[in-house]
């Protein structure tokens, strides 16, 4: 087995994230090919490529939305949907990885809302059912979200009544009510109205410059210079080049980073 | 063919038997309603954990949901009828006694008639639960996962309250057939709506009339039926009224088919 115990290493107190090796295939397609990055406490990073090229399978493997085929993951210095027993990897029960999923909030390209809910409830949800925070309390730290991503007075709305910057707006606002110690944004813009992306990146460069860490899969390249840490380049399932944004942007060391930047920067 | 010269229909008759029933008569509209309510309220309850064991990853449960469905959806109602009640009783396996409520029986006759029915019906919801459960959005899950909720939570808050949607026109016909069905009965002899119909008839010969009356009971049943579940589908529908167009048809558009 390709699998590899994780040490607890002592680098890992500063470091939430750890990708180590991480292999995944969907039948004959390497989709990750050893892939390893780590991501610091506080920091953003900001993950890029042409599409299939698998960043945001990396992010959904981050909470064990995928599984992976080798390598590993840790956050917060837990391996992520796995144990370790006898120096094998096996994958946790399902209840287990549901806990760990309450410190990674995620946010979906299509919002992903439960639109039988109303904009309060969505945020509630889970605080109630799933931490068992008294409804009272979970309404008042809903508010208080709703009114962070500046949708207080859209608390009673149902989804279906939001525009596609607010409902993300609310999305974002429902993974925050978990307190996640990482943020997850697979490619949260992408689905909207050119005149809605502002808002939702408005409400991203808030979280960061609070101190949110946050790993971004976008093509907003305007969004990753501004409040980037430091940019990953994936293509075809592994990552081709890093480096801080203003770097990476203006003087790309790989042809592939070259090629595909000329694409999408007009 | 040829139409009887004089007219035979007696008026005077199918009008009293209409508005003046006799008391043993609406006890049998009674039969008709509460086993007709009975059978598809277990036959929901149990639909439920049958349409879970179909999507459940054991391979076990699986196989034995599809055989139960295979079984009570492959075979006619009325033989089921026969094997539970006489059949068991018969075969001197089980046999069905009346039950006394104090304020009424549950005849023996009654109790396998409602067994018989939950158990067949409960195959038919179980497919209409597995599809409607399989008609949310992969995303659902995928959200109520990122949150940190469990399989069961997910189930219980995301997606059986958008599932219940998907289900409620299906399950009208399911009433409806229900309620309709409820007329085989007759032959384990519980002493429902067509039932009492045929004694009359026997005793009356007023054929025509004695069972317009009933299709006529039958009519109205499943007509109040119809406004029960437009209700149900209004309230249901209530966070995106906007959007969903079938739950504001009108009731007799519902009924009938027929815009107006």
């Amino acid at each position: 087995m390709p699998f590899q115990p994780v040490p607890g290493s002592a680098a890992a107190s500063t470091a939430v994230v750890e990708a180590r090796d991480v292999d995944k295939w969907f039948g004959d397609l390497h989709v990750l090919q050893k892939v390893s990055l780590t991501v610091g406490l506080g920091e953003l990073l900001v993950i890029i490529g042409p599409s299939g090229s698998g960043k945001s399978t990396f992010l959904r493997c981050l909470n064990h939305l995928e599984k992976i085929d080798s390598g590993s993951l840790t956050v917060n210095g837990h391996l992520i949907g796995y144990r370790s027993r006898n120096g094998k990897l096996v994958e946790d029960r399902e209840r287990r990885i549901s806990a760990q999923r309450r410190d990674i909030g995620m946010v979906f390209q299509r919002f992903n809302l439960f639109p039988h809910m109303t904009a309060l409830e969505n945020v509630t949800a889970a605080p109630v059912h799933v931490l068992g925070m008294k409804r009272a309390d979970a309404n008042e730290l809903g508010m208080t979200l709703l009114a962070r991503v500046g949708l207080h007075h859209k608390a009673a709305s149902y989804p279906g009544h939001l525009s596609g910057g607010q409902q993300q707006r609310v999305a974002i606002a429902r993974a925050l009510a978990m307190k996640p110690a990482l943020m997850l944004f697979d490619e949260a813009t992408s689905a909207l109205d050119p005149e809605m992306i502002g808002e939702v990146l408005d409400v991203m460069k808030e979280l960061a410059q609070e101190g949110m860490t946050m790993i971004v899969v976008t093509h907003e390249m305007g969004f990753a210079r501004e409040v980037g840490d430091r940019v990953v380049m994936m293509d075809a399932g592994s990552i081709v080049e890093e480096g801080k944004p203003a770097d990476l942007f203006s003087n790309p060391g790989h042809e592939r980073t070259r090629s595909f930047l000329s694409k999408i920067i007009h | 063919m040829s139409l009887i010269g004089s007219s035979q229909f007696d008026g005077h008759y199918f009008w009293e038997h209409l508005v003046h029933p006799q008391g043993f008569f609406l006890t049998a509209v009674w039969t008709t309603i509460y086993l007709a309510v009975g059978g598809q309220v277990f036959g929901t309850i149990l639909g439920l954990p049958l349409a879970m064991a179909r999507r459940s990853s054991n391979r076990l449960l699986v196989s034995a949901a599809w055989f139960y469905s295979w079984i009570w959806r492959g075979t006619p109602l009325l033989v089921q009828l026969l094997i539970v009640d006489v059949g068991l009783a018969e075969a001197g396996i089980y046999r069905w006694n009346d039950i006394n409520f104090g304020l009424f029986t549950l005849s023996g006759a009654a109790q396998a008639a409602l067994v018989t029915l939950a158990l067949a019906e409960a195959a038919y919801m179980g497919e209409i639960f597995r599809a409607a459960i399989g008609a949310i959005d992969r995303g659902q899950w995928e959200a109520a996962k990122s949150v940190g909720m469990a399989p069961w939570t997910t189930m219980r808050l995301v997606i059986l309250p958008q599932a219940a949607r998907v289900v409620v026109p299906p399950l009208g016909n399911e009433f409806i057939t229900m309620l309709k069905q409820t007329s085989l009965l007759s032959v384990i002899g519980v002493t429902e709506l067509f039932r009492t119909s045929s004694d009359i008839n026997s005793a009356d010969f007023k054929t025509f009339e004695i069972f317009t009356v009933a299709a006529l009971w039958y009519l109205l049943l499943t007509s109040v039926w119809a406004l029960v579940q437009h209700w149900i589908e209004r309230r249901l529908a209530r966070s995106e009224r906007a959007v969903v167009a079938t739950a504001d048809k009108d009731p007799f558009e519902r009924l009938t088919g027929i815009a107006h």
